[in-house]
């Protein structure tokens, strides 16, 4: 009885692998020594095993559901003729390539990995370099790209390409990859509920991440560093932003975060340490900030107007040049218990509240708002000493524009 | 006028306010760099404090000094020494002993913390040459507004108001006159102004080379272009040495006038 259920077992396993993967390897000195070659010659989930080398081939178009993987990051060199691989199916893997040298063009977006209207793909490992457009996604849904680096060398706006872009994608994560150097780090449109974590975007042209009508998406636990212009999220609906770092966009129109015609959205727990604006908001409507942290930047929070219920709570607000910039006399925010560092205010009561309420916006806010030109007025002692009388009997500021209850220490 | 330099520099080396000046700030910038462990950030703190107090000192200071040693004054003018020599020793003594007292005041806790290894020691000797010029700046107004005043009281107003006019109320003006005119392109206007006084000028000028001049935006762009090359940068110091020559030249001026 026994000897039987092994044999089963046996022919079962030896029709299994027949059945389902058999591998092939390609290398310089195998029998197949091209890529293409061993995926025209795979059947349905196979595996691709591709050892150490150059490979020298673009336009490598995967049509059938097959696992890519690559020992010790064997090298896909384009020569810049155009796109590296195209993904035409489901269930393909690329696991652990490193391709470089795509074609730039002026007329289509080549793109070192391309998916088009695929699902169940998973993009993993793989290094990117020198490049047009990165990944690039397209009407794919429930795939995954993780743990990718991609490093750009774009100089100019106009002739270079995002790091991974998604276009009428669904259900994507996109987790742990590391993007430089390219025009946008990662590009989001008319793609809804992608998950964007643990990625580091720095030193991109453009924005570290930018989403265009795109909606129920999160991004968490990013580092956006000396990008162009941060994070920019436009036109987009219940986005969730938590925990995020947005660092060191320093420069004259650079800011951490844009949003522009967003709503319903939660920001919480993120840093903004060192930008020249932290967020600026646009015709954005019932958002909530919470527990972030504002530090050392120039604006923390700047409003251009037009935005309604929103929910400043819980935030603290340290060592801005200012806390806030407000546009227009009619406030509908509510600004509750935060931290302030220009506080001066005093606790009788020892509850933890201050007594008397804070006024984010100062006069000389006020004025540079109205005036731009009077920014060069920044740190003289006169507008030290009008801020101050502003401060003790406001006249221009908005009057119901206060935290009355502003917290005494900082939230931790 | 080298021996009378000596004697008033000696003279000031051994009063007590050059020490408080020199101790205050040496103290100043012990504090701010045990309280902030970072040479940069310390710098913009520091520009605050230099841009307001250096010229109040140098004005009062100035003042003070000349209607101290006016006996002295007095007797030095009996003898056969040309009037400018008196009044320019005098001048250059004043001016000398608070310029080192600022200089080495400053410059040691920043030494100490490492200054020379860092990259913030252009800002820093922008910093410490602007603070010079300023006191020279002031001094040679307060000298100008003593010699033209006999009575003590009034000399006194006049120069603390020179340095209210000079340190507020010119950036009141100046805001007041961009916010009347916004319509109207004000780049050159804001250019313009802030060359015509030595307080915004310098606060410009150190502004400019630190990295919050981002917050200037497109009016500090312009600001940059103009500063940020060799030849905004000679027209600024060239500005600031015309403020010194201008009062020390009306000073030698005067003094050979006048009737004492």
């Amino acid at each position: 009885m026994k000897r039987k259920h092994v044999l089963i077992y046996v022919i079962l396993l030896l029709l299994g692998t027949n059945l389902w993967a058999s591998t092939i390897t390609v290398c310089s000195t195998c029998s197949i020594k091209t890529i293409k070659e061993a995926i025209a010659q795979a059947a349905d989930f196979d595996t691709i095993l591709i050892k150490k080398g150059t490979y020298k081939e673009f336009n490598i178009r995967i049509d059938k559901p097959l696992t890519l993987i690559g020992e010790d990051h064997p090298i896909i060199d384009g020569e810049e003729q155009g796109e590296i691989i195209q993904i035409a199916a489901n269930n393909v893997t690329i696991d652990g390539l490193h391709i470089k040298n795509v074609g730039t063009s002026y007329t289509s977006d080549y793109a070192a990995i391309r998916v088009i209207r695929s699902e169940d793909f998973l993009i993993q490992n793989v290094k990117l370099e020198k490049l047009f457009f990165g990944i690039y996604l397209e009407r794919s849904k429930n795939g995954k790209v993780l743990n990718n680096t991609i490093v750009g060398d774009a100089k100019d706006e106009y002739n270079s390409g995002n790091g991974i872009q998604l276009w009428h994608s669904q259900h994507i994560m996109v987790a742990n990859n590391s993007v430089q150097q390219v025009r946008d780090g990662i590009y989001l449109e008319f793609s809804d509920f992608i998950t964007i974590e643990n990625n580091y975007s720095a030193n991109n042209l453009r924005y570290g991440l930018h989403f265009m009508f795109s909606n129920d998406d999160i991004y968490e636990g990013n580092t956006f560093e000396s990008n162009g212009a941060g994070v920019a999220v436009m036109f987009s609906k219940r986005i969730n932003m938590h925990g995020n770092t947005f660092k060191n966009n320093w420069g004259t129109a650079s800011f951490g975060l844009l949003l522009k015609e967003i709503n319903d959205a939660e920001i919480s727990g993120n840093t903004f340490e060192e930008n020249t604006v932290g967020i600026s908001i646009e015709g954005s409507n019932r958002i909530v900030y919470k527990n972030n942290d504002f530090i050392r930047n120039g604006w923390a929070i700047k409003v251009r107007g037009a935005c309604y219920t929103n929910t400043i709570t819980r935030n603290n607000f340290l060592y801005n040049s200012f806390d806030l910039a407000y546009n227009s006399n009619l406030n509908d925010n509510v600004f509750e218990e935060n931290y302030w560092s220009d506080y001066t205010g005093y606790d009788l009561d020892r509850n933890g509240i201050g007594d008397i309420p804070y006024r984010p916006v100062k006069l000389f806010s006020y004025i540079v708002n109205r005036t731009p030109e009077t920014i060069i007025l920044l740190r003289s002692l006169f507008m030290d000493i009008i801020d101050f009388s502003e401060k003790v009997s406001p006249v221009f500021t908005p009057d119901n524009l206060v935290d009355a209850k502003p917290l005494m220490k900082r939230i931790k | 006028m080298i021996k009378i330099l000596k004697y008033s520099f000696y003279d000031l080396m051994r009063s007590r306010w050059s020490y408080v000046y020199f101790l205050f700030y040496l103290l100043l910038g012990f504090v701010l760099l045990f309280l902030n462990n970072e040479l940069s950030k310390a710098v913009i703190t520091l520009m605050n404090v230099i841009i307001v107090l250096v010229p109040l000192i140098g004005t009062i200071f100035g003042v003070m000094y000349f209607y101290n040693s006016k006996e002295f004054t007095e007797l030095l003018l009996a003898q056969p020494i040309k009037r400018s020599s008196i009044f320019f020793g005098q001048y250059l003594g004043v001016a000398g002993s608070l310029t080192m007292s600022l200089v080495l005041g400053l410059g040691i806790p920043f030494a100490l913390y490492g200054l020379f290894e860092s990259n913030a020691i252009w800002d820093f000797s922008l910093l410490l040459i602007t603070g010079a010029f300023l006191t020279m700046i002031f001094t040679a107004l307060a000298f100008n507004i003593a010699l033209s005043n006999e009575n003590k009281i009034k000399g006194f107003g006049y120069a603390v108001l020179v340095w209210l006019f000079l340190a507020v109320i010119y950036d009141g003006l100046f805001l007041m006159s961009l916010i009347v005119f916004e319509k109207y392109p004000l780049d050159n206007f804001s250019l313009i102004a802030t060359m015509f006084n030595p307080i915004d000028l310098s606060r410009t000028l150190i502004l400019l080379k630190l990295d919050i001049s981002a917050l200037l935006g497109y009016t500090g762009a312009i600001f940059k272009q103009f500063f940020g090359t060799n030849l905004g940068l000679m027209i600024s110091i060239v500005m600031l040495t015309l403020w010194t020559i201008i009062p020390v030249w009306r000073l030698g001026y005067k003094s050979k006038r006048k009737d004492f």
